[in-house]
């Protein structure tokens, strides 16, 4: 039941060099694979580009065939209400259920804002959240 | 196999070092009195053949270099009597001259003695098929290894090199059991040999590869060995020294230096200081009995490390590790030598990063910096940046405990760093500009 909830983002390592952003966005482009969502996360000389894409399978293949290294990640998608508090709400109860963070970001989608997480324990976050009323994107979403 | 020489190649070292001593100090005799070279040479730099007092006293004679060879081409080191060689071989340099090597019957005898030696301890001998995949002519693979392997009563095969589909056939209806070429030649013809649909290990008696003429590494020996059924055997030698000339023992750790035909020495490539066993620096060879052509304190430019420990084999010789670069390679970063392949060998062993790499050695303020580019392996790519900072953390740790200098590291994309040998790409010195 859980695993219907865990989402396949892709990541990409990608040196913080002009134009490598470019290059990951028009191969998906070209290959007609749409992006929901992404974050980039940067440490001196390096970073690692993450995406929530509609065909993770192809999407690493596509950009694999182009020489990237390229890994698939399991993450989890929080539905935020449009009201105060709602990421202190999905914080304190992982926390409270002694789930980390390993990090997060967020986007905005047609039904509202998401938030995607990766945590340590990822099937005890989907029941911790789904337990306390929280809503979760569906897997079925990334084909 | 038992020792081709037994009373010299187990001889007691002390007994050896009083050999070498005495077959030093002749050869030194000799050239002074016969070579305008050698005798001018020497009074240049202040030494006397009475000088040479003990073996230590060899560390007193100048080094010779390639340079030497050029400018006194054709024949100006020559020391014997033109009527009195049997044979030229010649390399041709990748700049200016070619070095022309003289060789007498007593040179070639030595030659031979020196492989057979080298092929007996690694159990080739009678019985033999080896097939002599080394180029044949003016180069010295070929009809060096072929003198050596007929001496042990080996079978000769000599294919030379190329058609390669012709020499698996020969292989087979031949049943070839032993063959020496390059390691990258041994590759392409297992590969050439899959295509015919011919396994090297299954439809062949081949056994044993006697490999050199290029650099090579210990994973490439475990991949021949494995792939092809048979144990691959290091064969050291230049030209200069006569041609490929001395080879590992069974026990593959290293090549046996035979003490009574050469006296190996390792120097600091800087400072020309003599480096205990165990150190790495650049081989400098003495060619003890070589009449026509007498090589003394040559620097060879190889990098390797002198080992001087017995040898489970029971031969008394010192041994020289498997050669890990050329001099001309060596970067100098803080006052520490540091030789691209010693990157390439500690990358080896760590499986987070690939094999390729880039080194870019830049000043800051008054400090040299290196910094080393490598690729995060598909296996180890975690897309949290703690996990990758973590990898870089441990590459540079491991990078300085094998250099002994501070290195930086730096997380590049696949596919980005050269894939070829060659120091012009491998190396980026931003120092000089
Ligand atoms: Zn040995």
């Amino acid at each position: 039941m859980e695993k219907s909830y865990i989402v396949k983002q892709i990541s990409i390592f990608s040196e913080n060099r002009p134009g490598r952003l470019a290059a990951i966005a028009g191969a998906l482009r070209d290959a007609k694979i749409n992006i929901f969502a992404f974050s980039i996360a940067e440490a001196n000389g390096f970073g690692v580009v993450r995406a929530l894409v509609d065909r993770p399978e192809d999407a690493h293949r596509t950009l694999t065939d182009l020489g990237f290294r390229v890994s698939f990640t399991d993450v989890i998608g929080v539905k935020m209400r449009d009201e105060p508090g709602g990421l202190s709400e999905v914080a304190s109860v992982l926390g409270d259920a002694g789930i980390n963070i390993e990090y997060a970001y967020a986007y905005s989608g047609r039904d509202g804002a998401v938030l995607i997480l990766r945590v340590d324990q990822v099937e005890d976050a989907v029941r911790q959240i789904l337990d306390r009323g929280g809503e979760l994107l569906k897997a079925s979403l990334f084909r | 196999m038992a020792p081709w020489n037994r009373q010299v190649e187990e001889m007691p070292p002390d007994e050896l070092r009083r050999l070498q001593y005495r077959l030093a100090k002749a050869l030194v005799q000799r050239v002074y009195e016969t070579s305008e070279f050698y005798r001018r040479r020497m009074k240049e730099h202040g030494v006397r053949p009475d000088d040479i007092r003990s073996l230590a006293d060899i560390g007193k004679l100048p080094f010779m270099y390639k340079r030497d060879l050029r400018d006194n081409y054709p024949d100006g080191l020559f020391c014997a009597p033109k009527e009195e060689l049997v044979r030229y071989h010649v390399s041709s340099g990748t700049t200016g001259k070619p070095t022309v090597v003289g060789y007498t019957r007593h040179d070639i005898e030595n030659w031979s003695e020196s492989l057979a030696r080298g092929f007996s301890s690694c159990g080739l001998g009678r019985g033999d098929v080896l097939q002599v995949s080394y180029g044949y002519g003016l180069f010295t693979g070929g009809l060096g290894v072929h003198y050596g392997a007929e001496k042990v009563g080996a079978t000769v095969l000599p294919t030379s090199v190329g058609n390669t589909e012709r020499q698996i056939e020969l292989m087979q209806d031949l049943h070839t059991t032993a063959i020496a070429c390059t390691p990258s030649y041994l590759l392409h013809l297992g590969e050439v040999a899959e295509k015919m649909g011919v396994s090297i290990r299954d439809d062949t008696d081949l056994r044993i590869g006697i490999l050199g003429a290029e650099p090579w590494s210990e994973q490439m020996r475990s991949r021949i060995e494995d792939w092809l059924g048979i144990r691959a055997y290091d064969i050291y030698g230049t030209s200069e020294l006569s041609g490929p000339m001395f080879t590992e023992c069974s026990e593959q750790k290293g090549i046996h230096i035979w003490g009574d035909l050469a006296l190996a020495e390792v120097v600091d490539p800087e400072t020309g200081e003599v480096l205990p066993p165990g150190e790495r620096g650049e081989l400098v060879i003495t060619i003890l009995q070589k009449e026509a052509f007498p090589m003394i304190r040559y620097r060879v430019g190889d990098i390797t490390v002198m080992d001087e420990e017995p040898c489970a084999c029971g031969r008394t010789h010192p041994r020289i590790h498997r050669i890990q670069g050329r001099v001309d390679d060596m970067l100098i970063v803080r006052g520490i030598n540091v030789f691209p392949s010693q990157v390439e060998h500690a990358l080896l062993e760590i499986p987070e990063v690939g094999r390729h790499f880039q080194i870019v050695v830049d000043r800051k303020g008054a400090l040299d910096a290196m910094l080393v580019r490598v690729e995060v392996s598909e296996e180890a790519f975690s897309d949290k940046i703690t996990d990758l900072m973590m990898i870089r953390k441990m590459v540079e740790h491991r990078l300085r405990s094998s250099l002994n200098v501070g290195v930086d590291v730096e997380l590049v994309e696949p596919g980005t760093l050269p894939r070829f040998e060659g120091k012009s790409k491998k190396v980026v010195d931003r120092r000089s500009l």
